[in-house]
């Protein structure tokens, strides 16, 4: 692609990541959640593969890494599930919520303005699920294109 | 053209069924609420989440989220799985 | 007849999406058909938990504590992931078809027959 849209992309690439952040920290407060912002993510990463070539991307944007990515977004997932046992609970229970520890603000039946360190394990498996989808449809798009390159199409 | 006719039959068979079908229900009151009514009322003491639709997501329905963390893993390997059989340089066997 | 307008949308959805998976033989618009029988799907149970005048399942500075049903909307997040997955699984399928047969037309690709 020509300057113009490598330096649009450039510029873009951090806004979009922090404002995926933003949606999968704040899952639990406002809409949106781990699903939604990884696909936000996921769409810097295919602005940027859009305006640069193959050759140029492999470099920096390497799949193992992004396998590694999706790899420790489901066991972090599940991992953070599988803690609950721990404590004495069941699979899954929300060993956090309510407690006063991390994330651990009871909070009361209403409207309220929302306090981030609330709702127990639910920000934590957001993030899991986050990195999860941030690294798997980044590597769909990528595979894809090396397809392409190997055919030369 | 008597291909066409019998698509064309029974598109206007389906059609006529899920109309009826569509007009018996009606939108904007839902029949039975009791668990999401249960659901909004205690959610947000049980969960600490302001979001209800990710306390169910991720608290009360946890399990369909493992199912389909596992499901979008193993799509995705999929088909990392066909190109990386494709980039490795083997040509496929024409059988 | 006005208020049912979303279930009339689902009916007009899933007869084109199950024309276009019954009637076409290439692989990337049958894949297109299958997306939008999902849509309908999706609407279909969004638009069942819809209450009269409620508001999003948010409490967050909420308008009013009148909200729609948030199961319905839970379950539609994780099949449109689900959606997203296979779709992507489908069309590394007709990639490689492509790659190996020359064509993802499905009366043309002879050895699947048999």
């Amino acid at each position: 692609m020509s300057r113009i849209v490598r330096t649009a992309a450039d510029l873009l690439y951090p806004v979009i990541l922090i404002f995926g952040l933003y949606i999968v920290a704040h899952g639990h407060l406002t809409p949106g959640g781990g699903f939604q912002g990884g696909a936000v993510i996921a769409t810097g990463g295919a602005l940027v593969i859009v305006a640069y070539s193959y050759k140029e991307i492999s470099g920096w944007l390497k799949k193992n890494v992004l396998l590694g990515r999706e790899v420790i977004g489901l066991v972090g997932f599940i991992g953070v599930g599988l803690l609950a046992l721990a404590f004495g609970q069941v699979f899954f229970f929300n060993y956090l919520a309510g407690s006063g520890s991390l994330f651990g603000m009871p909070v009361p039946y209403g409207i309220n303005a929302g306090e981030l360190n609330t709702a127990g394990v639910i920000p934590l498996m957001n993030f899991a699920v986050g990195i999860e989808v941030w690294g798997g449809l980044t590597i769909v798009i990528l595979y894809m294109l090396s397809g392409l390159e190997k055919e030369g199409c | 053209m008597k291909k066409m006719f019998v698509v064309v039959a029974s598109l206007l068979i389906l059609a006529a069924f899920f109309g009826v079908m569509a007009m018996t229900l009606t939108f904007g009151s839902p029949m039975v609420t009791d668990m999401d009514d249960y659901f909004l009322r205690h959610g947000q003491e049980q969960t600490g989440s302001n979001n209800q639709c990710t306390a169910v997501v991720f608290d009360f329905r946890a399990f369909d989220t493992l199912g389909e963390s596992t499901v979008l893993f193993c799509g995705i390997m999929g088909a990392a799985l066909m190109f990386r059989k494709m980039q490795g340089g083997e040509e496929y066997e024409d059988e | 007849m006005l208020w049912n307008l979303p279930f009339i949308t689902v009916v007009v959805l899933t007869l084109i999406g199950l024309v276009t998976v019954l009637l076409k033989k290439n692989i990337i618009k049958i894949l297109l058909g299958l997306n939008i029988l999902q849509s309908a799907a999706n609407l279909f149970i969004v638009a069942l938990g819809y209450r009269e005048g409620g508001v999003a399942p948010i409490f967050t500075l909420a308008p009013s504590e009148l909200m729609v049903m948030p199961t319905p909307q839970a379950l539609v997040l994780t099949s449109i992931v689900i959606g997203v997955a296979t779709s992507a699984l489908v069309l590394s399928f007709a990639m490689v078809l492509q790659k190996k047969y020359g064509t993802v037309d499905i009366d043309k690709i002879r050895r699947l027959h048999g």
